[in-house]
């Protein structure tokens, strides 16, 4: 059905048609519709079943479980600010109401920005930004103006991504990159106890708050030193103030097993991840500084923060993250090392996911030099000694 | 000899202000471009600076390059550079002490500035001093625009000020517009010079 219209429409979009220069436009969102029936016709090549745009649709998909619960904890934290009782629904679409025009700004810039130089340039529009639109609103808190983020956006797909070449050129992870530009440039806007609530009340759904009030995450207040008064089951499930996507170890555990399932992401990387922050954080309860961010139970670093968001969906960016299979665990490793590293060694930010992943995206390409050079080397040794 | 303002002079004075810009095509003196650069006060007066300094070494070079034995005439370029270098740094304490204080370094920095040295090598050892003059202030008020462009887009996003006079109005603030805080670091400063540098490629490729 959509495919005859496509069909239809194709001859106005192809060159000498009516919209001739438009043809990327057209061409990306057939291709984001439907697998292409070309195929290249030089050069040996080996095509797995599902091309990037397929790999990207599984990402997002593992992706809504986080962005779901985020939606359902917006809402949660409102009310629970506000005292007032409200039902499940309530709560939900409340956050779904906040939610969406971050995900309309996040997208309609990026793809915008996107579209235009793909035209510009004559080339096919990269897809590369379909994960990057809606990881970029999962990962800044709540309270974080609309232009900040459209600034952010554009930011990231030009500097981050576009002077790199594009999609699977970049070096640093462009939503990553997008946080750390908020993180620099508008510190009040980023962190601090006033920015993860949601005030403001619409359609009736959520409540106006006076701006005294005032929520820190659980990070942060470890990191000042007073007591949580979450419990560990909160920290699992989420109910908790943070960034819109990150909070809830459930939902992201729930899309960590589609990314594992389908083999789109690395279970080296993941797992190395854990085991690093795992190992790092044992380190410092046993002789770490007497604080109270070092004191934190290891298993608890684990759950709080960006870590495990980071860990599943940003680590394991196939573009940016090691290549080599042996590198990974070490690219891996130091990322969540280095994260719980920040956080307890750091008195500046309480929070050090973001810092580490984007210190490894610079080590990654050394990384895989050192091991490809050492496989050589070990061939060659082979080779003279037969 | 050749009138003042022959074709060959104009083009020492004026092919540095920017299709040979030093900033935007030799690439030289980027370092003292980032660090100073956060405000245009001090961005004009380091320019300044590094104009008359380029200037005058340049002609005091050209002045005695003939008797200048080869071998040593790095030495014998820093020799006169350094000079300038402490006369501008005392002249700025004692006029300008505040720009000279968020100079710092800077200032004594000038003598490692490669514009400097890459002008006398190039130009003044094998020119007459008034060529060597115009190729100085061309190429230091080729450095001098570029810093203030950099210091004024920074200025402005990061403090929203100019020239320490507030432009954006109180109602942006009110409206919920925030200073850029990474406009004051230099990795910004760095990325704008890269804009520049971007836009004037693109703008020499055309011609």
């Amino acid at each position: 059905m959509l495919k005859k219209q496509l069909d239809k429409i194709r001859p106005h979009f192809e060159e000498g048609g009516k919209f001739g220069a438009f043809r990327s436009t057209f061409d990306a969102l057939e291709t984001f519709l439907y697998v292409p029936n070309t195929t290249s016709k030089v050069g040996a090549s080996i095509h797995d079943a599902i091309d990037s745009k397929r790999i990207m649709s599984f990402v997002i998909i593992a992706l809504l479980p986080a962005l779901l619960f985020g939606m359902y904890n917006i809402g949660y934290q409102n009310y629970m600010a506000a005292g007032v009782q409200a039902s499940f629904f309530e709560m939900f679409f409340y956050g779904l109401i906040v939610m969406l025009p971050k995900l309309v700004v996040s997208y309609g810039v990026g793809l915008g920005i996107e579209f235009v130089v793909a035209q510009w340039k004559g080339e096919e529009v990269h897809e590369g930004y379909l994960v990057s639109g809606i990881l970029i609103p999962m990962i800044v808190p709540v309270d974080c103006p609309l232009w900040m983020l459209a600034l952010a956006v554009a930011f990231a797909v030009v500097f981050a991504k576009e002077v790199y070449g594009g999609t699977g050129m970049n070096i640093f992870n462009p939503a990553l990159v997008a946080r750390a530009f908020l993180f620099f440039a508008y510190p009040g806007k980023m962190t601090g106890d006033a920015v993860w609530l949601s005030k403001e009340s619409f359609f009736g759904l959520g409540n106006s708050l006076p701006d005294a009030i005032t929520m820190a995450t659980p990070l942060a207040e470890a990191s000042a030193g007073r007591i949580n008064q979450y419990d560990f089951m909160d920290f699992v499930i989420g109910t908790i103030p943070g960034s819109i996507g990150e909070t809830s170890f459930v939902a992201i555990a729930i899309g960590a097993v589609i990314l594992l399932w389908t083999g789109i992401a690395s279970w080296r990387i993941m797992a190395s991840v854990f085991v690093g922050g795992a190992l790092v954080g044992f380190l410092f309860n046993a002789v770490g500084p007497d604080t109270n961010v070092a004191n934190l139970p290891w298993y608890t670093h684990l759950v709080l923060g960006g870590f495990a968001f980071g860990a599943v969906f940003m680590a394991t960016d196939p573009v940016t993250s090691a290549r080599t299979e042996k590198g990974k665990f070490i690219y891996g490793f130091l990322i969540g090392a280095l994260a719980i590293a920040i956080r307890v060694l750091n008195p500046g930010y309480p929070e050090g996911m973001m810092l580490a992943i984007l210190f490894m995206n610079m080590f990654a390409p050394l990384i895989d030099y050192c091991f490809v050079q050492s496989n050589i080397n070990r061939r060659m040794a082979r080779a003279k000694k037969a | 000899m050749s009138s003042l303002f022959s074709k060959e002079n104009k083009q020492a004075l004026l092919q540095p202000l920017g299709f040979d810009n030093p900033i935007l095509v030799q690439v030289l003196g980027i370092c003292s471009a980032l660090a100073v650069t956060s405000q245009v006060e001090p961005s004009i007066v380091m320019g300044l600076s590094v104009t008359v300094i380029t200037a005058f070494s340049n002609v005091i070079i050209s002045l005695i390059r003939n008797t200048i034995p080869a071998r040593i005439r790095i030495i014998i370029q820093l020799v006169v550079v350094a000079a300038l270098v402490t006369i501008v740094s005392m002249i700025l304490k004692a006029f300008a002490y505040d720009v000279s204080v968020s100079l710092s370094v800077y200032v004594g920095l000038i003598i490692t500035n490669c514009i400097l040295m890459g002008r006398l090598e190039a130009f003044a050892m094998s020119n007459g001093p008034w060529a060597s003059f115009l190729d100085g202030v061309g190429n230091g008020v080729g450095y001098a625009w570029i810093l203030i462009v950099v210091g004024a887009v920074r200025e402005l996003f990061g403090n929203g000020t100019l020239l320490g006079f507030t432009v954006i109005p109180q109602a942006a603030y009110d409206a919920g517009y925030v200073n850029n805080g990474m406009m004051s670091m230099p990795a910004m400063a760095m990325i704008i010079l890269g804009c520049i540098i971007w836009a004037h490629r693109a703008w020499s490729d055309a011609k």
